[in-house]
């Protein structure tokens, strides 16, 4: 008899998380920094159109890193979810928590589902409320677990560096400007070789920022912030150097192509290890189905 | 076990429109699918009367009065039957007024449901006719007698004007010039539009002529309410411009609205027209 591989829980889930992070990892970053007026969303994104930073609700704002398609379809369900809930109930029904809660059932049902393939996205939920300590952040993972964030709080690539750039700059109570100046300089704090310090202008035209502003007359208080007020808010700042590409990024000449070597000690690299050969290594022979049985013990 | 996951249908990618996911997920939240016993049920609930619109240059201002009527009684004296429908039109309503309140507040989560999921707004002849395709879906209950006629009007950017939309309740939809009314007083409105309306108007005088527009309509409708002067109640008024909509402040209607009256003291019937 063949015995199918025993594979413990443990292992399992701690594969289908290195797998969710690998792909996480693999993108640029987002920020969310929490204000004087709201909350401020800043990532470099070179792309206008896809967006990572969007608008679920009248005070409710959704920031994703990870596959494109993965969380495109989240927030796609989060304006569904909430303009249902709106026109049901009342505008003031929609809240983030709901939205969060709502996100954090789906993710963690797909991670432990074992027929799906894990979502590759982290998320923010961001709600403000009438004044700054009303305001919530919420940092959702690939597995659903919930994170309530204070001050700030930065997901995708780079985290770890960024975060630690923002740790030591980051004030309360922030006006916009300074904010959003600490936001970017964190952003390009990260993308310098492993090891060296240095600190890199994020180009204007590559920023994607949004922000939830509650001196905002209107009811939707969700507004991206155009180039040209970027550069108003953000002054001179020397010359800019634009990112180093990134596999998120798409190429007009060639597919993305995932690079040669697997090094299991970096989790950001794309070549997955442990895939059998597709022959025998020693007889050269391809592989058969269903695998043969166990040849009988010499002893018997 | 129920999955605890957000349904399936959230997350298929599909359509944009809200009444499409609406009709789909939850059917009987849609206003035109309620049953309603044969008959007559116009009677039941109450009325909202007459909507007025007019361009001028550089956008386009709608008006409504403020009375709903069932039968011979006034049901309310102060109902808002103008509402903004998105940052770039308005929509009024005359017609059974419950259903026409739900059917805004459903247009109004369409465009920005689009807005949010699209990442850009409608054109302003795909809002007419979204709007259209609502009323079009309301046509059996139109039949009993809960008919909903609006008047839609936005300032179209890419044509930079304001454009007025007329509606039947079959979703019929009519794009109107200068200028148009819909409801009980809007044969009178119309009336007194032609004889006031001018093409260069600025916005003050726009407001103006719809102004005496709806004052002449409550002159000869009983289901029109005009300005209740005791209670200091005044039309609603949405001005739409290049740089967006907005509801004029009741300041600014009531002394616009107390000079005409202080004219017609004078002068009932209202400004007098050249003969030739």
């Amino acid at each position: 008899m063949s015995m199918p591989f025993y594979v413990s829980p443990e292992q399992l889930m701690k594969d289908r998380a290195d797998f969710a992070r690998k792909g996480i990892a693999r993108g640029r970053s987002v920020v969310a920094v929490q204000y004087a007026d709201g909350v401020l969303f800043v990532s470099e994104n070179p792309s206008q159109a896809l967006h990572k930073v969007s608008e679920i609700y009248d005070r409710i704002a959704f920031a994703a890193v990870g596959r494109y398609n993965e969380f495109e379809n989240l927030r796609i369900a989060g304006v569904r979810l909430a303009d249902m809930r709106g026109y049901a109930y009342d505008r003031r029904d929609v809240t983030g928590r709901g939205l969060a809660n709502a996100y954090a059932q789906t993710l963690g049902t797909i991670f432990s589902s074992g027929g799906e393939k894990p979502y590759e996205v982290e998320i923010f939920v961001a709600e403000i409320g009438d004044a700054a300590a009303e305001d919530q952040l919420y940092r959702l993972t690939y597995d659903g677990q919930v994170a309530d964030e204070h001050g700030y709080a930065v997901m995708g690539g780079a985290a770890d560096v960024v975060a630690e750039h923002l740790a030591n700059h980051y004030a309360e109570g922030a006006s916009l400007a300074e904010a959003l100046r600490v936001a970017v300089a964190a952003l390009g704090h990260s993308e310098n070789d492993k090891g060296k310090s240095g600190d890199r202008v994020v180009p204007v035209d590559h920023l994607e920022v949004a922000v939830l502003d509650r001196t905002r007359i209107q009811p939707r208080k969700f507004s991206r912030l155009r180039p040209a007020r970027l550069r108003e808010l953000l002054g001179d700042r020397g010359p800019e150097t634009p990112g180093a590409p990134s596999d998120e990024d798409s190429r007009p000449d060639a597919a993305p192509t995932p690079s040669a070597t697997d090094d299991p000690a970096d989790p950001t690299d794309q070549v997955s290890g442990g895939v059998p050969p597709l022959e025998d290594p020693t007889t050269g022979e391809p592989p058969i189905a269903p695998p043969p049985p166990d040849p009988p013990s010499p002893a018997s | 076990m129920s999955d605890p996951r957000l349904p399936a249908a959230y997350l298929l990618p599909g359509t944009s429109s809200f009444s499409d996911f609406l009709s789909v997920q939850s059917p009987d939240l849609l206003p035109s699918r309620r049953a309603v016993p044969q008959g007559h049920a116009g009677d039941l609930a109450p009325h909202g009367t007459t909507i007025v619109a007019a361009t001028f240059p550089g956008g386009v201002v709608m008006a409504g009065d403020r009375r709903a009527t069932m039968g011979n009684i006034i049901a309310q004296r102060d109902i808002e039957k103008v509402f903004p429908a998105d940052e770039f039109s308005a929509v009024g309503i005359a017609g059974s007024a419950g259903l026409a309140v739900e059917v805004v507040r459903l247009f109004q989560t369409e465009l920005e449901h689009y807005e949010k999921i699209e990442g850009t707004t409608l054109s302003t002849d795909g809002k007419a006719n979204r709007l259209a395709a609502l009323i079009r879906s309301n046509l059996g209950m139109a039949m009993q007698g809960l008919a909903v006629v609006p008047l839609f009007a936005g300032y179209d950017l890419t044509v930079d004007q304001g454009r007025i939309f007329s509606y039947d309740v079959t979703g019929g939809r009519y794009e109107e010039t200068a200028f148009h009314a819909v409801g009980s007083g809007s044969l009178f409105a119309r009336g007194s539009l032609k004889k006031l309306y001018r093409e260069d108007l600025n916005e003050e005088g726009c407001v103006t002529a719809v102004i005496q527009a709806l004052y002449d309509a409550a002159d000869d409708d009983s289901a029109t309410g005009g300005p209740d002067l005791t209670r200091r109640i005044f039309p609603v008024v949405q001005v739409i411009t290049a740089d967006g909509g907005r509801r004029m402040p009741d300041a600014d209607v009531a002394e616009i609205a107390d000079r005409m009256i202080a004219g017609r003291m004078n002068r009932p019937d209202g400004p007098a027209a050249s003969l030739t």
